[in-house]
């Protein structure tokens, strides 16, 4: 078992850190998503309240009565992770314990698709909580079937031919909600991810975070590519990293080396029946969000200077 | 002091006076004058707790909840397909011993879309786990949510006040609404367990095993029946503060009884006045009103109908493919009764429509004179 933090230490990218999660959790060896809450934990500190709902996050924390880490967990109904954070975060208002910051993971299926109308609720209202959405491009948990947030061509146990529609584009849905602070992360750059948890506790309100989390049974990896892998997502633009301020504000923060999308989708299972032409088409899809990003993010610089 | 308000507007003062930290709630017709005036409370500053203006039923219960295990004593109201909405929830709100009161205003389910009172809705959430009160009129539907949080935070469980669209909710009555000081002796200060203890942390929603799962259940089902004195014990405390009292069945006239009927809710206020004409014409009938229906007092119900031999009962409502739900109740509470019982059931009502004095009395006359008692409900309708 890792050593728990001290509450009195707040883990820093510069100071060294010590986990809130145990090891011996429940998850598949090497998954991103352990490796994602480990971060996102570290980053927090013990002195916080999580609500999971079903996913793999909840799998990870544990059966009875093991659990993965010492601090108050609650694992709510699927679609209801936003919904149930803003309940606790309220009540700890009513109670005058508004200094313990209220956590909420959800899978991409509980946020993108079932759990879209309460998190849409939540941030409407600007509920006081941190939504991290462990994002694995599937309904992982349930053995690899699509979900709004896998991408196109994909393969999935219930799109064996590849996925017809497109990834919703969830952090332009949080965006136009404007709530106070929104990112994307991923665990192949740690002091980013670590980074942005810790400047979203400096907000009050909904905050968001994106967070690309490898699964290896679903994309089909190696048990030790999941860190490579999700690396190989922000180099080729594939999925970038940025933070939104209040809806509006677009900062990219990290700058890719602009790799080709080959080289991050020829590594993983679930694209071995690419055509050269979906390749194609995806690289171009990714080069146009890519500069829209850039604009968004652009119009931001220019209007600083 | 006594007002002049409709249901809805009791059951507002009745949370209000019990100091909810957290009322999450949307709105469905016929509850939302309730969260409408919950809301002017607010604004006034007379609620003290945080409203939480909830997108949908379902995630109004889902905050309810993690409010309620947070510790804050915790509000919501609904009706027909909001509470059918939150049925997912329902069951994780007992599961996790959340002892939150919601009042559920009855109201048909679609389809087909209508808007009176059937009590379908809330019967239809009978195995979630939730006690359920149901009230005869606007002054029992105040003092009953009273007594909901007294029962819910003693046995850690969420109990229903179930009153009836329009007869209820929309009728306006002169009510005695308690001075707060009173409803805060009545009900002390929320203490009930803080589940996510940042210095005790513990894990509220695990995955369990098969025996595990089982024993919960079964725990669950031992503190229904410690709910069952509980509520029996605060109606009782509750008379000696307010002078009012309900019981958990009320029986009226058993001792000659010819024939006992059987009603719930505000049918219940109808038949005294049609049971005493008969009584003037000569017809000895008793009348037992059902008012808390889970935990279901078999008990008490037996105590009362064990020694009676004909029984009609009145459901406004009804479990398709089997028959009203109060009859199927009471019929399965009397099949260890020692006397031999003639039970009929009626379905009158349903819809929200009409059941006056002359129903009550057609009910009656047909059970008297019935030679045979059928297994299927009679369909009771205009003339």
């Amino acid at each position: 078992m890792q050593p728990l933090s001290d509450p009195s230490t707040s883990c820093t990218a510069d100071t060294p850190c010590v986990d809130v999660m145990r090891s011996g959790h429940a998850a598949c060896p090497g998954c991103g998503q352990a490796i994602s809450m480990r971060l996102v934990l570290r980053a927090v500190g013990p002195r916080a309240i999580v609500v999971t709902v079903p996913s793999c996050v909840s799998v990870i924390a544990g059966p009875f009565p093991n659990a993965v880490a010492d601090m108050p967990y609650y694992h709510a109904a699927f679609e209801v992770a936003a919904a149930s954070a803003a309940g606790i975060s309220n009540a700890l208002k009513i109670q005058g314990k508004q200094d313990i910051p209220v956590l909420a993971f959800a899978g991409d299926g509980g946020t993108f698709d079932i759990g879209l109308q309460s998190l849409s609720g939540a941030a409407d209202r600007n509920e006081d909580f941190i939504y991290v959405c462990f994002d694995n491009e599937g309904y992982m948990n349930t053995g690899i079937q699509v979900s709004s947030a896998t991408p196109t061509y994909t393969w999935t146990g219930t799109t064996p031919t590849g996925n017809t529609r497109r990834k919703k584009q969830i952090m332009e849905i949080m965006a136009a909600h404007r709530i106070p602070y929104a990112a994307t992360a991923s665990i192949g750059f740690p002091e980013d991810l670590m980074q942005k948890v810790q400047k979203a506790l400096d907000f009050r309100g909904t905050r968001f975070i994106h967070l690309l989390s490898p699964c290896n049974t679903g994309w089909k990896i190696p048990e030790n590519m999941a860190p490579k892998v999700s690396t190989l997502a922000v180099e080729t633009n594939v999925f970038p990293l940025y933070e939104i301020i209040d809806g509006l504000q677009y900062q990219i923060t990290y700058h890719s080396k602009g790799l080709p999308v080959e080289e991050y989708l020829s590594v993983q299972g679930r694209y071995t029946h690419l055509t050269p032409e979906q390749i194609k088409s995806i690289q171009s899809e990714t080069d146009r969000s890519w500069q829209a990003l850039k604009q968004k993010s652009g119009r931001q610089s220019q209007l600083e200077s | 002091m006594k007002q002049f308000i409709t249901g809805n507007h009791a059951v507002a003062e009745a949370a209000r006076s019990c100091r909810p930290g957290i009322v999450a709630a949307y709105p469905i017709t016929p509850q939302t004058p309730i969260y409408e005036k919950l809301s002017e409370m607010e604004a006034s500053g007379d609620l003290g707790g945080i409203m939480m203006r909830m997108e949908s039923e379902h995630s109004s219960m889902a905050a309810c909840i993690s409010a309620s295990l947070t510790g804050t004593r915790t509000f919501t109201a609904t009706s027909s397909q909001g509470l059918a909405l939150m049925h997912e929830m329902l069951h994780f709100a007992s599961g996790a011993r959340a002892p939150i009161v919601m009042a559920c205003v009855n109201r048909t389910l679609a389809l087909p879309w209508a808007f009176w009172s059937d009590q379908t809705d809330t019967l239809s959430q009978r195995d979630t786990g939730w006690m359920q009160i149901y009230v005869e009129h606007n002054q029992e539907a105040l003092d009953s949510v009273l007594q909901a949080f007294r029962i819910a935070e003693e046995v850690l469980l969420p109990c229903m006040v179930v009153l009836e669209a329009n007869f209820i909710s929309h009728f306006m009555e002169p009510v005695d609404v308690p001075d707060q000081a009173d409803v805060d002796r009545f009900l002390p200060e929320v203490s009930i367990p803080q589940r996510f203890d940042i210095d005790n942390p513990s894990y509220v929603g695990a995955v369990v095993s098969q025996t595990q799962y089982r024993d919960f259940k079964h725990l669950s089902q031992e503190a229904m029946y410690v709910a069952l004195e509980t509520a029996e014990s605060v109606d009782q405390e509750f008379g000696s503060f307010f002078g009012r009292s309900y019981g958990l069945v009320e029986a009226q006239d058993l001792k000659d009884a010819e024939l006992v009927l059987v009603t719930s809710a505000t049918i219940t206020s109808t038949a005294r006045v049609a049971l005493r004409q008969l009584r003037e014409k000569g017809h000895k009938i008793g009348l037992v009103k059902i008012r808390l229906f889970r935990p279901f007092p078999t008990e008490h119900v037996r105590k009362l109908l064990d020694p009676v031999s004909k029984i009609a009962i009145i459901d406004r409502n009804i479990s398709l493919g089997r028959e009203g739900i109060f009859c199927a109740e009471v019929k399965a509470a009397l099949c260890n009764s020692p006397v031999k019982k003639q039970i009929q059931g009626y379905l009158a009502g349903i819809g929200g429509t009409d059941v006056d004095v002359d129903l009550i009395q057609r009910i009656v006359l047909d059970a008297l004179s019935r030679e045979e008692f059928l297994d299927r409900p009679i369909w009771m309708k205009e003339e």
